[in-house]
């Protein structure tokens, strides 16, 4: 067996070690690697950062299920944040039943953090099923949708709705999914209804998102971990996707090693091969 | 009869919601306001047939004493758990609550570590199967080793035209790309709708035809 078949044969549980080391080893011996943001990020930030203190509510939904918390969980803290501290009132949804504890325990989590109160700050409708009725709904009449919040007030007892019927009174919507409910609010609260839509989703699927980018129907887009990370530096408040960009750096590069050399093992076995061949003929 | 009244009702019912859209007058919005509402409700039902299947499924398999039978009692144990922690503690969707304290430290742990081994078979098959075989392959391969980079902050520090390249895949042929598939999804989408609406295509009311 030469040098490239013992490559090829290389025992996969030494891959699966490298990455497990690869990933936690970073989040005791930071790097720090500098975080640029990049314009879809920036545009997301600006369209949350004009909304007016006080007063016409950012809707976020939080259509993530526990499998993409940890690329879109970040962000989602990171525009709470954001919001909180421009006194910009949010409204909280999703459209996942796996996202209600998870959308709950963000919101919470954010405006314990930043000292804001239920009903007057933000509010949180919960879920309801069925995703385009639901985002169609909304654009005629919120409260048909959702009559009352998740924990049982009726939306017309809640201060901080007053006045918002529907997408006419909400400047900007935002849905942080890792399946297709962030397309779902471009498709059925964009087009019908002229609603500004800004988008986070994970890694794989930013890249499907970039027509909708190009083509205006996003504001912005943050594309997983990075897209968190790139907010967190926007509002210089950097927590767990600055944290994880370092973990991510490094298995990035780890996987561009492993491409290079199973190609190099494979060509080259495949060479040595025919050499051999060549020669027994 | 038992095939054209639904053959009219999905006739009708298309229509409306393809000419509302044009047509502001306010009884027809309000006509689709109902309609939402209707949806809603339908799709609602989508989840009570889920369980049932998941039920009836799991069911069978310990019934007819398969192999992999201790799967399905797991299974029909947490569904069951589950609702009963809903049902019976009056404010299950507080926090704290003990359903939420199950899902957020039962299921989501879970479902986060199911998706977490991606990364290690990710990586495995990097090594094992991302061959540079062909011209296109070798493209693919070059283009994702960029995007790589280019979409961890490491590519700025290796080069700085890393991310630039990163952004012009993305915005160019990446986006070609996805707008071909698009609209002829899109186009797709609309021929399958208009030949559902008109009565074409009937696969979904069961049958052969």
């Amino acid at each position: 067996m030469n040098v490239f078949e013992k490559m090829l044969s290389i025992d996969r549980r030494w891959i699966f070690l490298a990455i497990g080391i690869a990933v936690i080893v970073p989040f005791f011996f930071p790097l720090g690697l500098p975080v640029v943001v990049t314009p879809p990020v920036e545009s997301l930030y600006d369209a949350v950062d004009e909304i007016h203190p006080n007063d016409a509510p950012l809707l976020l939904s939080i259509d993530y299920a526990p499998a993409t918390l940890p690329e879109l969980e970040p962000m989602a803290m990171a525009i709470l944040r954001h919001a909180f501290e421009k006194d910009v009132n949010v409204v909280v949804m999703t459209l996942h039943p796996a996202g209600y504890g998870l959308a709950e325990r963000a919101m919470l989590d954010a405006a314990e953090e930043m000292g804001q109160e239920y009903g007057t700050d933000y509010c949180f409708l919960g879920f309801q099923p069925g995703t385009s009725a639901v985002i169609l709904g909304m654009g005629v009449n919120i409260a048909t949708v959702f009559p009352e919040d998740a924990y049982g007030t009726p939306l017309a007892e809640i201060p901080m709705m007053e006045g918002v019927r529907n997408y006419d009174d909400i400047p900007l919507v935002i849905s942080l999914a890792g399946w297709s409910a962030a397309e779902a609010w471009v498709y059925y609260a964009y087009q019908p209804f002229g609603q500004a839509v800004g988008a986070g989703v994970t890694a794989v699927m930013a890249t499907d998102f970039y027509p909708y980018l190009s083509s205006n129907q996003l504001v912005g887009l943050l594309g997983g971990m990075r897209g968190a990370a790139e907010y967190e530096m926007k509002i210089d408040n950097p927590d767990k996707g600055v944290q994880g960009m370092d973990s991510q750096s490094i298995i990035h590069i780890m996987i561009i090693i492993l491409i290079v050399a199973g190609n190099i093992a494979y060509f080259g076995a495949r060479r040595r091969k025919k050499l051999e061949e060549a020669e027994a003929a | 009869m038992r095939r054209q009244i639904p053959l009219a009702l999905c006739f009708i019912a298309g229509l409306f919601m393809a000419v509302q859209y044009f047509i502001p007058h306010p009884t027809v919005q309000d006509t689709y306001e109902i309609v939402l509402g209707w949806l809603q409700t339908l799709l609602a039902f989508a989840f009570l047939l889920g369980t049932v299947s998941l039920i009836r499924m799991h069911f069978h398999k310990i019934r007819n004493r398969a192999d992999d039978r201790a799967f399905s009692w797991v299974t029909l144990l947490g569904l069951v758990s589950m609702i009963g922690l809903g049902f019976l503690h009056p404010q299950h969707q507080l926090p704290g609550s003990p359903f939420n304290l199950m899902f957020l430290n039962v299921q989501v742990p879970i479902e986060a570590t199911m998706f977490s081994l991606l990364a290690f078979y990710i990586a495995s098959a990097a090594f094992r199967a991302f061959r540079a075989r062909t011209l296109e392959a070798t493209l693919l391969l070059v283009a994702a080793c960029i995007v790589m980079l280019g979409r961890v902050p490491i590519g700025d520090l290796i080069h700085e035209s890393i991310p630039a390249a990163t952004q012009w895949i993305l915005n160019v042929p990446n986006l070609a790309a996805k707008r071909g598939v698009m609209i002829g999804v899109g186009l797709g989408m609309m021929a399958t709708s208009l030949k559902i609406i008109l009565g074409i295509e009937r696969a979904w009311m069961g049958g052969s035809d």
